[in-house]
């Protein structure tokens, strides 16, 4: 809705025609009686905490997450981080907020589909865990007003709803939304490559009937479940070693705020990060001589 | 000399909080109120004219009183109230009359304050944690309400357009909470089980009453045009409101909701409408900080207008209403305003 012009002196019957200005006091600032600690996103640190708690058995003894040049994502400021995105359920957004908020102490927003809000029980400890809707609105005020980390992945629910021969071959990262963002903002991004989430919970076969039945992304057959049976294996993931690795930060030549960024721009740095997420995976891979050993 | 108000929606809460607010402003001269039924609070000297709702004779009271500013409260938010069909009326048909009135040639009126909602961008999956004034809804409107307020919206900016020489100000109120008001939210955090839906624990956003007149009285007194969002600072899961309200949660199915809903109005426990019942599964957050910079300071945070609910509500379980009921007299109103025998210091 467009609003109203910003200002309009109206003339008054009696003549005196300006407008008054607001007074300025300086009143203390209100008291805020809150008891909880669930931030503006819904994050709360305390079940952060927990959350931390309970993930770093898995992560420093199932997945065995290494870093590789964690020094690249800045100790303060807003940065983007862009990551390549799979497995069923995708286990690579946990070990990137994990291994960022154990190592480094800052707080990750991990962004994704409005689809999780939806969803009873999963949504709320989505949004307590630090999971924010990709909204280019809620971007922006994390990365431009707050200065916090957010981590997106470009290819949305295309990267995990790749089948296993398809594994390490990123999609098209969207319309290149992420980048626009991140210039608007005046934030650098981060491309991070992620190593082992692939073979964490590979998908054999995908059935688009069952999947529009349940309003679903993709309905997977996974690896899991023929291993561990459709109880278990819907949950749990194979123990393939994680690699991460931070790549050089990209920092954009253009202003903040502006209204719009050319198109081609957008894209041409869009595919340049993919390329380089890509190529840093392929390297990656052939350095490594076991999925699960590294 | 002073302002010229007029105040529609006297007899309902809102209207009589704002006539008393502003007859305490020497800057405003004189205040007429309009209802449909008698005020249900003492006032001094707002001389009140009984109307139908659609304020057909509107056009006529503005020439008579020639108001220079008019203050729209009587818009129904609450849909518990009354039916779909009486709340367009009101709301709809209402608004249309008063902006004929006030746009009518040779018209007095050079302000328009009104009183509208956050209900205009709704609650849905796919919203942004916060809204600013200049985005919409992401959903169209499921209910009755919403889309009576957004028709409302639609003829103020349409108004706003024709008659660049009138301010319009226009507030969207979020969730009002406070020591008097009652709301379809009050009343279910004044229920011992408060209901919530399974699952969900959405962040909400309120502002205080209080807060609710000094933005009117601020917006009145600076002749502030545009839009703007008013609501305390932050937000606070469900839970957690409930929690300061000292009460636990009784969680509904999150599917078929409304069915459970309706058996809960049934049985005359609660009515939670449809626009109550999206709040409690996605919650809302408006962008407050358009009004901050044209200079209004808050008094509640969001969290700071719940305990000033739970405050008043545990005074009214100890001591009941503490405020005693006022009952209109015609004659003894016309009395005291216009009867000679009566002194009056300011003239």
């Amino acid at each position: 809705m467009p609003s109203m012009p910003a200002k309009r002196v109206a003339e008054r019957t009696t003549g005196a025609a300006l407008v008054p200005l607001p007074r300025v006091t300086n009143e203390a600032e209100p008291v805020d009686p809150r008891i909880g600690d669930v931030d503006e996103w819904g994050r709360s640190e305390h079940i952060r905490e927990l959350a931390r708690m309970l993930y770093e058995p898995l992560y420093k003894y199932w997945f065995r997450a290494e870093w590789e040049g964690l020094e690249k994502i800045p100790d303060n400021g807003g940065a983007l981080l862009v990551a390549n995105h799979a497995a069923a359920i995708p286990s690579d957004a946990p070990v990137i907020m994990h291994g960022i908020e154990k190592e480094l102490g800052r707080a990750v927003y991990g962004m994704a589909d409005h689809f999780f809000k939806g969803i009873p029980v999963v949504g709320t400890l989505w949004s307590r865990g630090g999971g924010v809707a990709a909204d280019p609105e809620n971007a922006y005020r994390l990365l431009r007003e707050q200065k916090q980390l957010a981590l997106v992945f470009p290819e949305g629910s295309k990267g995990p709803g790749k089948t296993y021969g398809e594994r390490y071959q990123l999609r098209r990262f969207g319309r290149g939304g992420f980048v626009e963002i991140a210039m608007r903002s005046g934030v650098p991004i981060v491309p991070i490559a992620v190593v082992g989430a692939e073979e964490s919970m590979p998908i054999l076969a995908k059935n688009a009937t069952l999947a529009k039945m349940f309003g679903l992304p993709y309905f997977p057959l996974t690896a899991n479940v023929l291993a561990f049976g459709p109880l278990l294996g819907g949950l749990l993931y194979f123990p393939a070693k994680f690699k991460l690795r931070v790549l050089d930060p990209v920092y954009f030549d253009v202003p903040a705020d502006q209204e719009r960024y050319s198109k081609s721009m957008v894209m041409d740095e869009a595919d340049q990060i993919r390329i380089r997420i890509q190529d840093a995976l392929y390297d990656m891979l052939r350095k490594r001589t076991s999925v699960w050993f590294g | 000399m002073g302002k010229r108000v007029l105040i529609t929606g006297l007899g309902a809460f809102w209207g009589g909080r704002a006539a008393l607010a502003l007859e305490k402003d020497p800057d405003v001269e004189m205040i007429v109120g309009l209802d449909t039924i008698e005020p249900k609070v003492e006032l001094e000297r707002t001389e009140y004219v009984r109307a139908d709702q659609s304020y057909s004779i509107l056009a006529r009271i503005v020439e008579a009183t020639q108001v220079d500013t008019i203050l729209h409260t009587f818009l129904e938010m609450d849909s518990t109230r009354m039916s779909g069909r009486k709340l367009h009326e009101i709301n709809v048909i209402g608004t249309m009359n008063l902006l004929a009135a006030a746009g009518a040639p040779g018209s007095s009126v050079r302000h328009i304050i009104v009183k509208s909602s956050t209900l205009v961008y709704g609650a849905n999956q796919s919203d942004p944690a916060w809204f600013r004034e200049e985005m919409t809804r992401t959903a169209p409107p499921r209910t009755r309400v919403e889309r009576s307020i957004i028709e409302v919206e639609g003829y103020l900016r349409d108004f706003a357009d024709d008659n660049p020489h009138v301010v319009v100000s226009l507030l969207r109120f979020s969730n009002v909470l406070g020591t008097d008001i009652t709301t379809a939210l009050s009343r279910a955090l004044e229920m011992p089980l408060v209901p919530s839906i399974l699952g969900f624990d959405p962040q909400v956003q309120f502002t205080e009453e209080d807060d609710v007149i000094r933005t009117i009285e601020f917006v009145m007194a600076n002749r502030i045009p545009g839009i703007f969002n008013v609501a305390g600072d932050g937000k606070l899961p469900w839970s957690e409101v409930v929690s300061i309200c000292g009460k636990r949660r009784l969680p509904l199915t999150p599917v078929g909701t409304g069915t459970v809903a309706a058996l809960l109005d049934l049985v005359r426990a609660i009515d939670l409408p449809p626009e109550v019942l999206d709040l409690l599964r996605y919650g809302r957050g408006v962008d407050n900080r358009r009004l901050k910079r044209a200079g209004f300071q808050y008094h509640y945070t969001s969290a700071g207008a719940v305990e000033s609910f739970v405050r008043a509500s545990r005074l009214r379980k100890t001591v009941g209403n503490s405020r005693p009921e006022y009952h209109y007299e015609r004659d003894v109103e016309n009395f005291f305003r216009h009867s000679p025998a009566v002194v009056r210091e300011h003239e």
